[in-house]
């Protein structure tokens, strides 16, 4: 899998000139957006939902320990077999060995961010397992061995015709005459192809959006289906999900399954809503024989009790980043992660392993329009400056130096004014007259692309101080 | 005093360390404006940095220390009042949260925070004001700070006044709500980032065909009129308060001359 | 882990007051808010679940009793030129249909198979919320009915048309006889869709690429009946 190791902007640059990438975000995340905003003016209860599902989240935080052994009780007793993996080599580990034990070939995988950043599709492989991905975005990056680019709609920066020149490559059956117009011809292609892997997999392995600690279930909502095929075809089904995902009960989960679809996409509800509670009955006629849930820690509980914890409410719906003027100008790659936008920005620090050390957190603006569209009112402006904070602490002695320098001269009015006078006076007069700088020697970062605005000459403090003395009290 | 008399408010103008040092009119539009709604203005000459960026750079302890000063700097006074949505967010939401931990401190931050307001906001849901001195005949469009927008709600208020403007025709952007690029020091710490949102916002704005884009906020101005200058465009840039206020003598942003 | 977590979150493992706490809730629960329009009275809410399916593009095929399925189910597969066989599973409901009615049509029994071309369910219940269909997987109703085959049929009885999930919940709870979930509990809204590639939907990805809902509008015969 490509994941850029080089800083932001590096990669940053490379986004802003690939011309197919700005065209698919000029058009998709807005789309998301704004179907967000009709799915939200069209429940009046919204709101209302949105902070009723920030308290469930924030009570199930305060008492995960409580509700994950409630759900290992309640899965158990339905015969699911429950794993706990401190990290993410653990996970991999643990899944890796029910794969062997089941004599395992071929593997068919849902969307599982998790999977993704504990790097599992690399384990498996290892063990020379085959892994088709079979969300079907997740599936076209699979072929071009690419990295998500937005954890709703990880393709969105391949058009059609990249698509149909994939499948010619990738899949060996296909005859060279076929149409690969329409998205349709393509869908139908990647129908027939991963329809073969469904039936003959050993091992589907799912992520989960909920688990349902009074069940013991997980929850998976997809609009392909390709998740219940996934986890129905198979002998042995495995859930990979992170500890956060927990709520105490069904009632308390649908308020997030109302929340969730409206924010991501726009729609009332997913195609497909499951709920799976261990494996197949007795008398059932289909199912997987063994049901296993793999709960993974990978950092999460150091950010419980914390002022970072509220980025354990996330419940992946991708609004944050859909309404992100970042994301939005440099997409998902860019940020190096697994997890991009705003979330990633916040989230991505945290996880062992990853050497961002909060710089994602400083690309922002701070409008807040992520935080504004967040379905549990997570304060991502808030765990950016955290992170800002932390950084701080421990940045150079250089990064530190300005900003120290500007709040040590602000500190002090009277050598402030006569210090800005003087900057002043002396940009006014290299302006010459005119109302901007096309370049400017210490601000170069910004006359590459703007004018900079001269200064009118006198700060306003002189000018109102000499007025102040024309007049009479 | 006579029986009867209100007493005047006295307000305190927060200047904004970027009005102060790029483009005082802005002040005395808004010293204009604060007096057509029968306020007497003060300008405490201990004031200099709100501390956004300190704050947001992450140097808590800067912060707290800019904010301490200026809570004592506009001791005494009624009212406090900044031409800036940021500047405004950053003296009533911030200030109390940086005191977190020092219940003194957070207690007068509270108490100083009741007092700050955004200009246009402290004019038409404080003052009530309802009439302007500014005339200005074409086609105007208006640029929502972020912070304003997010932090203070200030939206319905600028317009309000801009409705009160005799000649004045308002257009509205596409995705109006979206940042305009400037972020404070994201600016020149990104500036690729920062320019490709910036060109967004003018497309935006070059679309809707205004004579003039105005804004509450000198950052997204200074951003906005060097993008649409570099782009050779013949729109002009003002903060609000210049409209309003008929302060309209110097350049707009960016420019040499003044055009029309 | 779980000391981890404990240790974050600054409390013991014997920490009764929690545990009490936690009890006190599942007994008291405070419900969460539910949308006006998940609680919408008959006869309204008929028409809700109706207009809901027709925006999924679900077709819906109204009978007046269940003897007029198995018609409903060959005109249907006629209609849109699809072979004349059907895989349902060992539900009670379903083999009592009087299938010898139509007897050009092909109707197996089981889970389904891999060229499988029409599956038919019955649902639970409805959800006239966002017209969703609630399926409960079981020896009667095999779940891969519901995804392997190209076209799903599901029947509806009008008085399984709830307002909103949590009342579909209470209804296959009393309809299992116990608050247990079985192995799989699917919510359908829609046929199979995506818009992976150049942001078009298109049907069809994976899962049934049809899905039509045949709702029976009278009810007369015992079996049906809860």
């Amino acid at each position: 899998m490509t994941r850029a190791a080089s800083p932001l902007e590096a990669n940053a640059a490379a986004a802003l000139a690939d011309r197919r990438l700005q065209r698919a975000l000029a058009e998709v995340p807005g789309g998301f957006a704004a179907a967000r905003e009709r799915a939200k003016a069209a429940l009046p209860e919204f709101e209302a939902l949105r902070r009723a599902a920030r308290d469930i989240k924030d009570h199930t935080l305060a008492n995960l320990d409580l509700y994950l052994e409630e759900f290992e009780d309640n899965a158990t007793a339905a015969r699911t077999k429950v794993h706990w993996a401190p990290t993410a080599a653990a996970a991999s580990d643990i899944i890796l060995a029910i794969c062997r034990e089941s004599a395992a070939r071929l593997i068919t995988k849902s969307k599982s961010m998790v999977s993704e950043e504990i790097g599992l599709g690399a384990r498996l492989q290892a063990a020379a397992l085959e892994v088709i991905e079979t969300d079907l975005g997740d599936y076209l990056l699979q072929i071009r061995a690419e990295a998500p680019s937005h954890i709703i709609a990880p393709a969105i920066h391949l058009g059609a015709a990249d698509i149909a020149a994939d499948f010619r490559r990738h899949h060996r059956q296909l005859p060279p005459e076929r149409d690969l117009a329409s998205p349709e011809a393509l869908v139908s292609e990647a129908r027939g192809v991963l329809r073969e892997k469904f039936l003959a997999a050993d091992v589907g392995i799912t992520g989960a959006n909920f688990l349902v600690a009074a069940t013991g279930s997980a929850i998976i909502v997809t609009n392909e289906g390709n998740a219940d095929l996934t986890l129905s075809l198979p002998k042995v089904h495995i859930v990979l999900a992170s500890i956060e995902k927990v709520v105490p009960t069904l009632e308390e989960a649908f308020v997030l399954l109302r929340l969730l679809a409206r924010s991501a996409t726009g729609q009332e509800i997913t195609a497909y809503t499951t709920f799976v509670t261990g494996p197949r009955r007795p008398q059932d006629h289909d199912g997987p024989e063994a049901c296993h849930v793999v709960l993974l820690d990978n950092g999460r509980s150091d950010l419980l009790g914390t002022n970072l914890r509220e980025v354990l409410r996330c419940i992946r719906c991708g609004a944050c980043m859909n309404v992100c003027p970042v994301y939005g100008a440099i997409g998902g790659h860019a940020y190096g992660s697994v997890y991009p936008g705003p979330i990633g920005a916040v989230l991505t620090p945290a996880l062992p392993g990853t050497h961002d050390g909060g710089e994602l957190a400083g690309a922002s603006t701070f409008c807040g329009r992520c935080e504004s569209v967040c379905p549990i009112e997570i304060p991502l402006v808030a765990l950016m400056r955290r992170w800002r904070e932390r950084a701080f602490a421990s940045g150079s002695w250089r990064q530190r130096g300005m900003l120290r320098a500007w709040a040590l001269l602000a500190a002090h009015p009277r050598a402030y004014h006569l210090m800005a006078r003087l900057a002043v006076a002396t940009l006014h007069l290299l302006a010459r007259g005119r109302g901007a700088f096309s370049r400017l020697p210490f601000a170069d970062r910004w006359t590459r692309t703007r004018d900079f605005p001269a200064p009118q000459g006198h700060t306003f403090q002189r000018l109102w101080a000499r007025q102040q003395r024309k007049q009479p009290p | 005093m006579a029986t009867g008399e209100t007493k005047k408010p006295r307000v305190g103008l927060f200047v904004t360390c970027l009005v102060d040092l790029m483009r005082p009119s802005i002040g005395f539009a808004a010293v204009r404006l604060l007096e057509a709604a029968g306020c007497d203005v003060l300008v405490p000459a201990a004031q200099t940095c709100c501390g956004q960026p300190a704050y947001n750079g992450g140097d808590r302890a800067s912060a707290k220390a800019l904010a301490l000063r200026t809570i004592a700097a506009f001791e005494g006074l009624d009212y406090v009042v900044a031409p800036s949505g940021s500047c405004a967010a950053m003296l009533k939401r911030h200030y109390p949260r940086l005191m977190a931990g020092d219940a003194a401190a957070e207690a007068r931050a509270r108490a100083f925070a009741e007092r700050v307001h955004e200009l246009t906001a402290f004019l038409v849901d404080v003052r009530g004001l309802n009439a302007v001195p500014g005339t200005f005949a074409g086609r105007v469009a208006y640029h929502d700070g972020c912070s304003g927008l997010r932090e203070l709600a200030i939206a319905r208020q600028p317009r309000a006044l801009l409705g009160a403007v005799q000649g004045l025709e308002l257009v509205e952007l596409a995705d109006r709500e979206a940042c305009c690029g400037f972020g404070g020091l994201f600016s020149i710490k990104y500036p690729g980032i920062s320019d490709a949102i910036a060109e967004r916002k003018t497309a935006a704005i070059t679309a809707a065909e205004p004579a003039l884009v105005l804004a509450g906020e000198i950052g997204c101005l200074l951003n906005i009129a060097g993008k649409l200058a570099r782009e050779g465009s013949d729109i002009a840039c003002r903060h609000v308060a210049e409209v309003l206020a008929g302060e309209m003598s110097a350049p707009p942003i960016a420019r040499t001359q003044v055009r029309k | 882990m779980l000391a981890k977590i404990r240790a974050a979150l600054r409390a013991g493992p014997t920490d009764e007051s929690r545990r009490r706490a936690l009890e006190a809730r599942r007994a008291a629960p405070v419900r969460p808010p539910v949308p006006a329009r998940a609680r919408v009275p008959e006869p309204e809410r008929l028409a809700q679940f109706k207009a809901c399916l027709a925006a999924q593009g679900t077709d819906v095929l109204p009978v007046a009793q269940p003897s007029q399925i198995p018609g409903a189910v060959a005109d249907y597969l006629r209609a849109h030129a699809l072979p004349l066989r059907l895989r349902r599973g060992a539900d009670p409901d379903l083999a009592a249909l009087p299938w010898q009615d139509e007897p050009a049509l092909v109707v197996t029994e089981g889970p389904a198979r891999a060229d499988e071309s029409v599956g038919l369910s019955r649902a639970v219940a409805g959800v006239a919320e966002t017209g969703t269909l609630v399926l409960a997987s079981g020896p009667h109703n095999p779940v891969t009915l519901a995804f392997v085959p190209d076209t799903h049929i599901v029947v509806v009885r009008c008085e399984a048309i709830v307002g909103g999930y949590e009342e579909a919940c209470e209804r296959l709870a009393a309809e299992l006889g116990s608050p247990a979930l079985p192995r799989t509990l699917n919510l359908i809204s829609g046929a199979s869709r995506t818009g992976d590639i150049a942001g078009r939907i298109v049907k069809g990805a994976h899962g049934p690429r049809r899905l039509a809902v045949i709702l029976v509008e009278e009810c007369r015969d015992q079996r049906l009946v809860p």
